[in-house]
């Protein structure tokens, strides 16, 4: 493994496998405990530094932390020295020199974390950085396809929606890839990227011509606070074409699943019904959020710093 | 004639060693067990104690003619040397549905050494349960111990220098049975 988990491409096949599997082990190591706490990084520090706001990857994370016994200093970039316009390389400095082995990192602007990453000793997770990507996400999702459908390798997953703000259609696109599944992206045009055509990805704009086809379709959040810009004539529109009803469920595979990585819109892009469904496995990805970021933490910071 | 010194070290226990020391310390376990051998749970330590404790329940089984719950317990996020040894990946750990508690537990691993391992065992063990008690079965104990930690069963005492390796090959991991020591 490399020192920093900054984006998706620094994972090979051994190294996203190594990953999965210690998750796995964890998992099992711990399910059924009264104590679901291990030792594994007792006396080492994680700071979440979060310049975004997000509730659920920052307590994912924590709890990760936690359950290795690190100690965990949260720091919001809301309320802090960052708002009387201190930079991010100070701010680094700063949690470096108070001893942070490990820096996890929410940040508005795309590449943040790799700045990060040449300024500090520790390790950097990336856990978010604008549009860009967001690793352990993609890792999350790629454990939960394995938990349920047993493999990676050839599986059909369809990715569904706004592309071009997505850190995690990004992330994913990149790690299902090397991990062997087929990956096909949904969007209208506006909401794909430029450059797609380099990725290794098949591209539709027809839903329903997927569908039938698809081991796993990931539905993405439509950024409201994103959507500055005429990408779709609308709300309704879009919902008409790329959202996930119970009717177009209804066309998937038997064994297909359904996964999105919250939070959802439910009704825009994603069905209420759908999303209780048992082929809904938007609650398992809450889940082995925790076990996969755990996993990540003990592979970078478990061992001798080199 | 080839030089003596280009031969392998002769085996310290072929195969039909292991299975006689194996038989003993199963026959050991029954009579020491006692009235308890109904809680007796095998805990093997991988990767090697993992396949060991499982054959110790299998003849522990044929002997007493009581089933005996086996499960192994990997120790590798509880060991006190990451830091200097670096991550490595997981093996399993996996407990029979009863778990642990009141009953007693019998670690199971290949060689006892420092003791380390026994220690990052006891502490996997306390967050998974509380035993009744807790004893130590090793195929070889070859000395050398920075704690103050021994064994209950062993299969044979070996002195060594500290520079010599005991290599313990299993046929489920290694393909064959035997147990050898090799100088550095």
């Amino acid at each position: 493994m490399k020192r920093h988990l900054l984006e998706a491409g620094d994972l090979d096949r051994d190294d996203a496998t190594l990953v999965l599997d210690t998750a796995a082990q964890i998992e099992a190591a711990l399910a059924g405990r009264e104590v679901k706490k291990l030792p594994t990084l007792r006396g080492r520090t994680v700071v979440n530094l979060f310049y975004e706001d997000s509730t659920r990857t920052r307590i994912s994370f924590e709890l990760a932390a936690k359950r290795l016994s690190a100690d965990v200093i949260n720091f919001s970039a809301k309320g802090s020295s960052v708002s009387k316009g201190e930079s991010l390389k100070d701010t680094a400095l700063t949690l470096e020199a108070m001893g942070a082995d490990g820096i996890v990192v929410r940040h508005g602007a795309s590449g943040a974390p790799h700045r990060l990453a040449t300024w500090v000793k520790g390790s950097v997770v990336n856990a978010g950085d604008g549009t860009h990507e967001h690793p352990t996400q993609a890792l999350l999702d790629a454990y939960t396809i394995r938990q349920r459908l047993g493999r990676l390798d050839g599986v059909r997953v369809a990715v569904v929606g706004d592309v071009l703000h997505s850190r995690v259609a990004r992330s994913n696109v990149w790690l299902l890839s090397t991990l062997g599944a087929e990956v096909t992206l949904v969007a209208p045009p506006t909401l794909l990227p430029v450059g797609v055509g380099s990725w290794p990805v098949t591209v539709s704009y027809d839903l329903d011509a997927v569908l039938p086809t698809a081991d796993v379709v990931m539905m993405l959040r439509v950024q409201g606070e994103r959507m500055n810009a005429s990408f779709f004539p609308s709300a309704r529109e879009y919902s008409r074409r790329y959202g996930l009803d119970a009717r177009r469920m209804a066309a998937l595979p038997d064994e297909a699943i359904v996964m999105h990585p919250g939070p959802m819109n439910r009704g825009m892009e994603i069905a209420a019904e759908v999303a209780d469904s048992p082929r809904s496995t938007i609650v398992d990805q809450v889940g082995n959020g925790v076990s996969v970021r755990m996993a990540v933490l003990y592979l970078l910071l478990g061992g001798a710093p080199e | 004639m080839a030089d003596s010194t280009d031969l392998p070290a002769p085996p310290l226990l072929g195969a039909d060693d292991l299975g006689r020391v194996v038989d003993r310390i199963a026959h050991q376990l029954i009579e020491k067990a006692g009235s308890s051998l109904a809680d007796l749970v095998l805990v093997g330590i991988p990767t090697r104690g993992a396949p060991l404790a499982r054959r110790l329940a299998a003849r522990v089984e044929a002997f007493s003619q009581q089933p005996v719950d086996v499960g192994s317990v990997d120790i590798t996020l509880y060991r006190d040397d990451l830091r200097r040894r670096g991550v490595r990946a997981l093996e399993d750990t996996r407990l029979p549905e009863a778990g642990i508690d009141d009953r007693l537990v019998v670690l199971v691993d290949d060689v006892l050494f420092s003791g380390r391992s026994v220690r990052a065992a006891l502490d996997a063990l306390r967050d998974l349960g509380r035993p009744r008690a807790v004893q130590l079965a090793v195929l070889v104990d070859r000395g050398h111990r920075e704690l103050p930690i021994r064994a209950d069963y062993v299969g044979k005492n070996v002195p060594t220098a500290r520079s010599q390796s005991v290599k313990v090959k299993l046929a489920e991991v290694d393909g064959v049975d035997s147990v050898t020591v090799e100088d550095a």
